[in-house]
């Protein structure tokens, strides 16, 4: 069967007066229906800029390209503006990082939420109604209907996450894209959001993109991961395979700078990437990771080095796996 | 001895209710006692509004509590001045982009808290933050170069040298990586502990990432809506968790172990309102194995030589905390 989105070679360009700043630099994807891939990486690698520019809503000077952009049978490189905002909402929907300023604070949530079914579905007032009251109820608020009629401000972070996640679900979407949805909230709203999050998938099947920075979220949600450095995808695999036998030396860096509990000793010192992550302007050539890698030598300079499938599950650009 | 002590510290503040509304009183700190040794590393955890970062404020003498007492050395902090207060005890806060001055430079930044003190010349200043930016792993080219020219770590480490630079004694820590990247995050972090080893410092940690909280912490207390819930040394709380609320946050931290999926923390009910509190312990609305009695009244906290804790399901008997059978 083919996978709901399958994208090759999606690029993303943005001129700055010091130079094109390549932000996502030729990456792969592919999601199927009811799977989980995280993104993951350190601010700045372009995996939010790879999720607006999977929904087509990159900021009008970055330069969106792509080999390919499959999405539920359609090309999406072909697609007008006019058929994508059909799609935004409808067939993809978003689900952003900071719910007070997704929200437009000068409408209710009622009227936010049904605005999403009025507009594709041409429903009626009371249909749309009753979907929102019962998509707020399956998010876990109490009281949805007398919540309708609140504004944005007047709930709790957490609400409006839940708000925000009821709202992409509106029309029961073939694709979540959910970028860092719960970096904003205390832990135990954050595993709550996570586990409705990933509940809500199994039931409606819906394929889901999870970006964030924060590795116990993904190993925790992830079917697949892709890792993402200065905009390359440096490795992809399983979450069992990414985390058993982290292959990248990039991705061995990041799993040891996180305390685990029960088994990082207290006090120890943690693992550190030297360095900092390069801006990816220019001309840009070879393994961008290799100034901050321990195991770099002559040849992670020249061009490459290629996506190479160490496993069936597993696979690395790195020139220790070539 | 104590360092710092607080004795039924009260914190409310008067909340608006707008052009016509009534002002109404939020308590965002209710009573706590607390003691800092010297040495210590006192976690602080608690999700958004515990007031955790009211209690931080209250210790770095920017806040008057409202009732009880805060003690340095066993008197008033009050009593010290303000400007010994400041040398004495240093903030680091959360988010490195609103903490530092964006007019000044980063010599400037790091050498204020020097020049309020009144200590050495400009040459002396000089060489004291030059220093500290060596000890901080800021190279000394950036000295005159200002905030927004630095990335997140960097702007972190010019507000850690800040805090050292007058040699603190105890050192408040907000929040102090929430804002950054895993990779320098653990920077950050060994950082701190090898500043506090080589100053021999004490340190309040507050935050909400109970992963670093048990890396850095010697002793944690668990807040909860302005209340310590528990306290106990880091190795027992995170091994035996007493409160249900500190289980309940313990439960809800997801480590990188691929396989165990998301736990459901069973707390049904959202975080309370705090200008309009729970009855009784104000945990009992999310609590599975609430009591008869947690809907009247607070529990007080009992203590044995393990820690505290304040729930009606544990009481004292002799030096000891027994577990009610529910």
């Amino acid at each position: 069967m083919a996978p709901l989105l399958h994208v090759e070679g999606l690029r993303v360009d943005i001129p700055t007066p010091m130079g094109m700043l390549h932000a996502v630099r030729g990456i792969d994807l592919e999601v199927a229906q009811g799977e989980t891939l995280c993104l993951v990486g350190e601010s700045g690698c372009g995996k939010s800029l790879t999720a607006l520019a999977l929904m087509t809503l990159l900021p009008q000077r970055a330069l969106r390209g792509a080999r390919r952009m499959d999405f539920g049978g359609r090309n999406l490189l072909a697609v007008g503006e006019r058929e994508m905002s059909d799609l935004r909402g409808d067939r993809m929907a978003m689900i952003f990082q900071e719910p007070m300023t997704s929200l437009n604070p000068a409408y209710t949530i009622g009227d936010q939420l049904e605005e999403v079914l009025r507009r594709h579905r041409r429903a009626q007032p009371g249909e749309a109604r009753e979907r929102a009251v019962f998509l707020l109820e399956k998010v876990g608020i109490t009281g949805a209907a007398g919540r309708l009629s609140q504004y944005p401000h007047q709930l709790s972070g957490g609400l409006r996450q839940r708000v925000m996640i009821a709202m992409a679900l509106m029309c029961a979407p073939d694709l979540i894209i959910a970028d860092e949805p719960t970096t904003a909230l205390d832990v135990t709203i954050q595993a709550q959001i996570l586990h409705l999050l990933k509940s809500l998938q199994q039931e409606f099947r819906m394929g889901m993109i999870l970006i964030t920075h924060d590795l116990g979220v993904v190993a925790r949600v992830a079917d697949r991961v892709a890792v993402m450095y200065a905009g390359e995808i440096v490795e992809s695999a399983t979450a069992q395979a990414l985390f058993g036998a982290p292959r990248h030396p990039y991705t061995q860096g990041l799993l040891r700078c996180i305390p685990v509990p029960g088994k990082t000793p207290p006090g120890e010192r943690l693992g550190v990437i030297p360095g900092l992550v390069p801006a990816p302007i220019g001309e840009l050539s070879g393994c961008q990771f290799r100034n901050r890698c321990d195991h770099a030598r002559a040849d992670c300079a020249a061009p490459g080095p290629r996506f190479v499938q160490v496993r069936s599950d597993h696979a690395v650009r790195c020139v220790l796996a070539q | 001895m104590s360092l710092l002590e607080l004795a039924g510290v009260h914190r409310s503040f008067s909340v608006g209710g707008g052009l016509f509304g009534r002002k109404r009183l939020l308590q965002a700190v209710n009573g706590v006692s607390l003691t800092v040794a010297r040495g210590e590393v006192l976690g602080l955890v608690g999700e958004s509004g515990c007031g955790k970062s009211t209690l931080a404020r209250i210790l770095l003498g920017l806040l008057e509590p409202t009732g009880g007492e805060v003690l340095l050395d066993d008197r008033p902090l009050a009593a010290h001045g303000r400007r010994e207060i400041a040398r004495r005890i240093q903030p680091i806060f959360q988010d490195p982009y609103s903490s530092l001055n964006p007019r000044k430079t980063v010599g400037t930044i790091i050498g204020l808290p020097l020049e309020v003190q009144g200590r050495a010349d400009a040459a002396a200043r000089r060489r004291a933050v030059e220093d500290m930016m060596d000890q901080v792993g800021l190279a000394r080219r950036l000295y005159h170069n200002y905030p927004n020219q630095l990335s997140g770590g960097q702007r972190q480490r010019v507000a850690i040298a800040r805090a050292f630079v007058t040699r603190p004694e105890v050192v408040v820590c907000d929040e102090p990586t929430s804002a950054l990247d895993v990779s320098v995050q653990s920077q950050i972090l060994n950082l701190l502990q090898d500043l506090r080893r080589e100053f021999d410092l004490t340190y309040v940690f507050i935050s909400h990432n109970l992963a670093v909280v048990e890396h850095i912490a010697t002793r944690v207390a668990v807040m909860y809506l302005g209340r310590i819930v528990e306290e106990a040394d880091t190795r027992e709380l995170f091994r035996a968790p007493r409160h249900p609320y500190t289980r309940a946050l313990l439960d809800s931290v997801l480590t990188p172990e691929p396989g165990l999926g998301v736990p459901d923390t069973h707390l049904g009910a959202a975080y309370p309102n705090p200008l309009d509190p729970p009855p009784g312990c104000a945990f009992h609305p999310r609590c599975s194995m609430a009591l008869p009695e947690c809907r009247v009244t607070v529990p007080a906290a009992a203590r044995d030589a393990a820690g505290g804790v304040a729930c009606h399901l544990y009481v004292s008997s002799g030096d000891r905390l027994i577990r009610r059978p529910t």
